[in-house]
């Protein structure tokens, strides 16, 4: 294998894939959230339990292709153990990434800067971003005493989404 | 260039030969499934240079266009441009006479019962939600309506918004394990209140070429309206609205080697005068005044602003093509790639294929999942070889989840579809596997 499929389906993404880190329900969930890529079929749903601030278990299970799986799988290894502001502003971090931005040096986002090849398949960038719009929307949720609603990527523009400026605000 | 294989004897039903080695040598020694047919006639098929060649499988999605239609639409814009039906000049009249040449040709290809009875639209959707929306005032609380389980989104959202703008129920035909409507369920769904029977002619997914005929004399004994959605039949198969016996047909010209933008909803002018209009405009009425006004005759009063007159010009280009090369032809010549590509997937191991396992039951596309590689990134690794296929649930999500499978990847041919193709499919699929494999 040659050329930007390389830069794609690195074996670190590949790992994740085969073994998706997160991929088991929790028993006693906070907060349950979920989202799909309508255009395509990939679900997936989010599971935190948070003590204070913190959150302390995620569970991640996603039903889809092998980016939108392991960027998932990396989002669970990231953001547990982290506050909820934290986990947020990777969240942030990432789409800016998918946007166009390059990874910022100073933020350890571990396996997920492999996910920046990514980026030369524009229409693969919605599956990159699933799990981590559905983290945000998770959040918001929190933050606004609200459930979660099932989050749809269709219509957002690639790497864009509504939420951000409500984030912004708050953090 | 002749169409004619050298070889049509063992043409006549390649996938009634055994199976496996009989079908490959028996449909590879097809001159017309070594080159495709036509092929040469579509620009974008052909290498260019700073462009790799493209293995364009995803006719069901839009089909490519031969250089007459290209000539024709730009024809069109140097000679005729002007708008139709309004302006007395013969620029207008030169305009008006192609757009209503179309609706000729289309009347005689699918034999409509009249020229009047062919509706131009932008699109099948387009004509789909036309009679769904034409036909509320007809119907009323508890009313119902039949489709299948293998309608493509734009022939069950419009009736689910008039259901639930008038209290109707919808009612679904199931198909069977193997992909195929279950018949024996059809008495028990059809009834007294049974007023509309809307089904698919070919299935989007599954390919299988439904027995329309049958189902629409059925629905007919029970005086329910009948509509066929043909979006994946016309220009694969030959399409005869009164053999068919249903009271309307719709299909698109961009699935049929036509331009974008162009549709069509056939019927008998009667059936179609007690549709009311879906959009009001210019060019659909009769006489207005404050108040209100009257609609223009029948197809005009559907015809509400300026049409994709262009698209109608060059649209009798694309039915030349597939009157030159003969219905027929084009049928066995897909239904050789279908059963070579079966075929070859079947040989592969691993892999699902969806919908009848004989070619001579589907038409010419075949959705399939693998067990290891996920659809999309099939597809992405497909589209780094040049190859185009579409990923996803094709608008047939509820298909999909009747399959028990959240998306697939479909193959979908065309009269140009050629062995080069299906092998670089399956070529692709390999490659995929040993990404996912090392």
């Amino acid at each position: 294998m040659t050329g930007p499929l390389d830069t794609l389906y690195r074996e670190v993404v590949l790992e994740h894939h085969r073994h998706p880190r997160g991929n088991r329900p929790l028993t006693d969930p906070d907060i349950e959230a979920s989202g799909q890529n309508p255009s395509c079929g990939d679900d997936v749903v989010l599971q935190m339990r948070f003590e204070g601030d913190r959150i302390a278990a995620v569970g991640v299970l996603t039903h889809g292709c092998a980016i939108s799986t392991s960027s998932g799988s990396m989002m669970a290894e990231l953001i547990e153990g982290r506050t909820v502001s934290e986990a947020a502003a990777l969240a942030e971090r990432f789409r800016e990434v998918m946007q166009g931005k390059t990874f910022p040096a100073e933020v350890d986002l571990g396996d997920l800067s492999v996910l920046e090849g990514v980026k030369q398949f524009p229409v693969r960038i919605k599956c990159a971003l699933l799990p981590w719009l559905t983290l945000l929307d998770a959040i918001l949720a929190r933050r606004q005493g609200r459930p979660p609603q099932p989050l749809d990527t269709e219509g957002l523009p690639a790497g864009g989404s509504p939420m951000q400026v409500d984030l912004k605000e708050r953090s | 260039m002749s169409y004619r294989a050298g070889n049509e004897q063992s043409l006549a039903s390649p996938a009634a030969a055994a199976t496996g080695a009989d079908v490959r040598a028996a449909v590879l020694s097809l001159a017309t499934v070594r080159d495709g047919l036509a092929r040469e006639r579509f620009p974008l098929l052909q290498p260019a240079a700073g462009r790799p060649p493209r293995h364009y499988l995803d006719t069901a999605a839009t089909s490519q266009k031969p250089a007459s239609v290209l000539a024709a639409l730009d024809d069109f814009y140097r000679h005729r441009n002007a708008n139709v039906h309004r302006s007395l000049d013969s620029l207008a009249a030169s305009a008006t006479a192609a757009y209503e040449e179309c609706r000729r040709r289309v009347a005689a290809w699918v034999n409509a019962p009249a020229v009047a009875g062919v509706v131009i639209t932008r699109g099948a959707t387009s004509a789909l939600n036309l009679v769904a929306r034409g036909l509320e005032h007809l119907l009323a609380p508890g009313d119902e309506i039949l489709l299948t389980e293998m309608e493509h989104h734009a022939n069950l959202v419009p009736w689910q918004m008039l259901a639930r703008r008038r209290g109707l129920s919808l009612r679904f035909l199931p198909i069977t394990d193997a992909g195929e409507l279950d018949l024996a369920q059809l008495p028990h769904l059809l009834g007294a209140r049974t007023r509309v029977v809307s089904l698919v002619h070919t299935s989007n997914v599954l390919g299988t070429i439904n027995p329309v005929a049958e189902i629409v004399a059925a629905a007919r004994r029970f005086g329910a309206m009948t509509v066929v959605d043909a979006a994946q039949a016309a220009g694969h198969q030959a399409l005869d609205l009164q053999a068919l016996g249903a009271d309307a047909l719709v299909f698109s010209a961009h699935k049929t080697y036509g331009p974008l933008g162009l549709g069509f909803l056939v019927a008998r002018p009667d059936w179609l005068a007690q549709l009311e209009p879906l959009e009001g405009g210019g060019e659909m009425i009769a006489s207005v005044d404050w108040q209100q006004a009257t609609w223009a005759e029948v197809p005009h009063r559907f015809e509400a602003g300026t049409p994709n007159i262009a698209a109608a010009a060059a649209f009798p280009a694309a039915l030349d093509l597939l009157a030159e090369i003969g219905q027929d032809t084009i049928r066995r010549h897909e239904q050789a790639i279908t059963a070579l590509a079966l075929d070859r997937l079947q040989a592969l191991g691993g892999i699902t294929v969806y919908g009848p396992p004989a070619a001579d039951r589907r038409g010419g596309l075949v959705a399939f999942a693998d067990a290891v590689v996920h659809p999309h990134d099939l597809s992405t690794i497909l589209d780094q070889a040049g190859v185009s296929v579409r990923a996803g649930h094709h608008c047939a999500q509820p298909l999909h989840r009747r399959l028990g499978v959240p998306a697939t990847t479909r193959a979908s041919f065309g009269l140009y579809t050629n062995a080069d193709d299906i092998d670089a499919l399956i070529a692709g699929i390999r490659e995929a596997r040993k990404v996912f494999d090392r």
